[in-house]
């Protein structure tokens, strides 16, 4: 980033041209590779750790009838709707020095955000996941428990049944957390190491600092990386996981 | 059905193997026994490549590495009041003056100072060319109700802008008044496409000036102009007494920074081939306001 080459303006034409992808990005060798592989830690691990609590809450929510369960389900849609910065906020008076986590020294690492992702994408995954276990008709459940199955076999299979949803779900969150830009500017400073590499610095930060400094076409060159990205794996999620498709 | 199961599984595992492989790595990242510095700046300076400049060449010197953590002088500030940083940059003495007086920050020095210039769009609808004031231009662009274009986002900029209308004795209000809240480079386009006036650290318009249609109407004190305009940054280290801060490598950034090396790498640092940061921290003469509150505040 010391040398930076400036670039022409961007207009309808150039953004078409093939020229435009040859543009010589003013950034240090590794730079956008490091970037990515911290979008990709942070925002997998939070899907990960996401998935882990979000999807048996789905079931358990799924699967039990309870007094007050349209009020736990209208909080959890709720959930989807958090704003980033809200939560950001939330968690940066969380890991600051001065919050109930300070001693733990979190405040600008990578750790803290993956709290933040994880609380922005666990309601996504398991409101999702809910609608797709809803959605798997009693008759299946019912075919299961009269053919002996435990509640464990029942969950199974539901789970088995839902997959295709739930598979949904979980890239849902993904995608929440991926793209978001708003919480782990807050909570991880957007910071890259003198040598330019990065160490809290994602594709979504690097995009919004290229833009306060007004270089447009760089931040959409990055978001074309972004979206790149978010495709593939979309991909070998869907492989792996929703063959119906 | 239960192979499909497997082979979701086995994906889920291998992504949580690699991302854990890539979470234990994080030792390694840091390539120094020495310790971390976290240093609050202002977006001025970062966005300039200034501190790659002077941060490289700490790290190499030093062997401490360096996390900087970009934001406006309120918000850098702030993250010296929490504690989350162990040295601020900042360029709003007033802010400074108060950040200090309420125990939050020690040892404040001066290591540069740049200046503000005040732009807008060449056919000059409020006629600020004629004008050599920074107080004079805003009370003619207010008599003259022409868009003026604010950061508003407490940052050093904005302080600055501030003080600059309570002079003027002219109220920035009115439909012509409109704030950004936007970093310098972002308000610099956004007052391009709207024709208006602006004022903005010349070093992010000297970065984007090739593609703005705004010219300077009134200079600052780096080319001679109006004293006012004056942009002086300063360094602060956060009370040790208060928080976790580690005190000495903290002095040792400050002692880099307005020494010998440091002040050089600023002296020498151009953007498109112009200085825009002038090193002040070595001075034979005595320069005692820089550790005390101003007489004005």
């Amino acid at each position: 980033m010391i040398e930076t080459t400036p670039v022409g303006p961007v207009t309808a034409g150039t953004l078409f041209d093939a020229n435009f992808l040859l543009v010589d990005v003013p950034f240090e060798q590794g730079y956008i590779e490091s970037i990515i592989r911290v979008s990709l830690l942070v925002s997998l691990t939070a899907v990960i750790l996401s998935t882990l609590v979000g999807l048996p809450v789905a079931l358990a929510v799924g699967f039990t009838e309870f007094p007050g369960k349209r009020l736990v389900v209208a909080l959890i849609n709720t959930g989807m709707g958090l704003p980033s910065v809200v939560v950001g906020l939330l968690v940066l008076f969380g890991v600051s020095n001065q919050g109930p986590l300070g001693s733990l020294d979190l405040v600008f690492t990578r750790e803290a955000m993956i709290i933040s992702q994880f609380v922005l994408a666990t309601p996504v995954v398991t409101g999702v996941s809910l609608a797709a276990v809803t959605e798997i008709e009693d008759g299946v459940r019912d075919a299961a428990y009269v053919m002996g199955g435990t509640r464990l076999d029942v969950a199974l299979v539901t789970i088995s049944e839902a997959r295709a949803g739930i598979v949904t779900a979980v890239l849902a969150g993904l995608g929440r957390a991926i793209s978001e830009v708003g919480s782990v500017l807050i909570v991880g400073g957007n910071i890259v190491r003198a040598d330019g590499t990065s160490v809290t610095r994602t594709l979504t930060t690097a995009i919004q600092l290229e833009a306060r400094q007004g270089r447009f076409e760089i931040a959409l060159l990055l978001g074309g990386v972004l979206i790149a990205l978010v495709l593939v794996i979309n991909g070998i999620v869907l492989r792996i996981g929703g063959r119906r498709y | 059905m239960s192979i499909q199961r497997r082979g979701f599984l086995t994906g889920v595992s291998i992504t949580a193997v690699s991302v854990a492989g890539c979470l234990g790595s994080r030792a390694a990242d840091s390539p120094s026994d020495l310790g971390e510095l976290t240093v609050g700046v202002t977006t001025s300076t970062y966005d300039s490549g200034l501190l790659d400049a002077l941060h490289s060449a700490f790290e190499s010197t030093y062997g401490v590495t360096i996390r900087a953590v970009a934001g406006g002088t309120g918000e850098t500030l702030a993250r010296g009041e929490r504690g989350d940083v162990d040295v601020v940059m900042a360029h709003a003495r007033s802010l400074e003056d108060e950040f200090i007086q309420s125990g939050h920050g020690v040892n404040r020095r001066d290591f540069a100072y740049g200046d503000f210039v005040i732009a807008g769009p060449p056919d000059d609808p409020a006629g600020i060319a004629a004008v050599d004031t920074a107080s004079e231009a805003f009370s003619r662009i207010a008599a003259t109700e022409s868009t003026f274009l604010s950061r508003g986002d407490n940052s050093g900029t904005h302080v600055q802008e501030r003080a600059i209308w309570d002079d003027s004795e002219a109220s920035p209000a009115g439909e012509w008044y409109t704030e950004a809240g936007l970093g310098m480079g972002e308000t610099l386009i956004q007052a391009n496409q709207r024709g208006a006036y602006l004022i903005t650290v010349r070093g992010n318009y000297i970065d984007l000036r090739d593609r703005l249609d705004l010219d300077i109407f009134v200079e600052g004190p780096v080319t001679g102009g109006d004293p006012a305009l004056d942009n002086p940054y300063g360094v602060i280290v956060v009370n040790p007494a208060r928080h976790d801060v580690d005190y000495e490598i903290a002095m040792l950034y400050v002692g880099f920074l307005t020494g010998t090396e440091g002040q050089t790498i600023i002296e020498e640092y151009t953007i498109d081939g112009q200085q825009v940061f002038y090193p002040n921290g070595l001075s034979k003469d005595p320069n005692f306001d820089q550790y005390t509150p101003s007489d004005e505040s």
